[in-house]
């Protein structure tokens, strides 16, 4: 397999049909490959998910991240978009399960798609990635780190987040989780709660938890970067993916 | 952990902002989370911004929890520095 790949900026149609930025990575090449949806960060569609979107295209697949920011704050710099969604209250589920679903659609309608399409987040994205599998017809799913998939978030929370136990019936594609042992959101008490809830639901589910790592230990451009943990989440993810995107 | 926890007040006032220009500001959001920039896991961030002027409008600070309260001191102790009836301190 070559290293050559394209990346770009385009529009898709998101939820209700809204039209909304992405970016797009291909590797060179007509071979049938799966695909694969990132969810950004709460900090927003900014160059270290982009490198990731490029990673999945390193790696083989075609990738995309959908900007939900883009309805709050078309054309603006990331930090800024992600200033104002937060000002007003962040974006609903419903809007981030009709974007994502777009964004696999994309994904499946390219001449190269296998019909296969994975979805992963970190952070923030993390939560949204098992609220995607829960609502988005996707082959896999990856959880970085995501808060509140169980438990309860504080009173008073403006950002209008809630836990997404009453969806897990829902799950409707392999999980993979990956989190750090020092994280407190989600505390190694919520991952133990989320791999129970996932065994009693029958729901196929691989969790992989780190020493010496906190939050966001993906992000080689923060502090919390721990290259152990996120070396091997690597390795983990390209396991799980050829082994649910392939073919 | 992305705390989402995002406190929002009105402002009255002006900060200099994109390209050295100043600018009304009319809205102030604080939130302890991620930074952008600073080298820390959390801090306490304040974007003063001027929404209605477009995402750009902003100017934005991100503090370690150590030095936003100093700044909360500071703050209050210029306040209590100034006659009451310049601060409309009751």
């Amino acid at each position: 397999m070559g290293d050559t790949l394209t990346a770009e900026t385009i529009r898709i149609s998101g939820d209700n049909g809204d039209e909304i930025e992405a970016y797009l990575a291909r590797p060179d090449g007509s071979a049938a490959r799966g695909g694969v949806v990132v969810i950004h960060h709460l900090p927003g569609y900014d160059r270290a998910t982009k490198e990731i979107v490029r990673r999945f295209a390193e790696l083989g697949y075609d990738a995309i991240c959908p900007n939900l920011y883009w309805r709050q704050a078309p054309g603006a710099a990331p930090d800024d978009a992600a200033a104002t969604a937060r000002a007003q209250g962040g974006i609903p589920d419903s809007q981030l399960v009709g974007d994502v679903g777009g964004a696999a659609a994309y994904l499946r309608s390219l001449d190269t798609s296998n019909g296969k399409v994975g979805v992963i987040g970190y952070c923030s994205g993390g939560r949204q990635t098992v609220l995607a599998a829960c609502n988005v017809d996707v082959d896999a799913a990856v959880d970085c780190y995501g808060a509140y998939v169980v438990g309860t978030p504080p009173e008073g929370f403006p950002l209008k987040v809630t836990n997404l136990v009453d969806q897990l019936p829902h799950l409707r594609a392999p999980l993979l989780g990956l989190f750090g042992n020092d994280d407190q959101h989600p505390s190694p008490a919520h991952v133990d709660e989320l791999d129970e809830r996932l065994t009693e639901l029958g729901k196929p589910h691989e969790f992989h938890r780190y020493d010496n790592a906190g939050h966001a230990f993906f992000s080689t451009d923060r502090p919390s970067y721990r290259v152990e943990a996120a070396n091997d989440g690597w390795e983990q993810i390209t396991d799980f993916y050829a082994t649910h995107l392939g073919g | 952990m992305c705390t989402y926890a995002t406190l929002t007040a009105p402002m009255t006032g002006s900060a200099k902002g994109p390209n050295g220009s100043w600018f009304r500001v009319t809205d102030a959001t604080v939130y302890f989370d991620h930074p952008v920039h600073a080298m820390a896991e959390h801090t306490l961030n304040i974007d003063l911004a001027a929404p209605a002027k477009g995402p750009s409008a902003r100017v934005a600070v991100e503090l370690t929890a150590e030095s936003a309260r100093a700044l909360i001191a500071a703050i209050q102790g210029a306040l209590d520095s100034a006659p009451a009836e310049m601060s409309g301190a009751r």
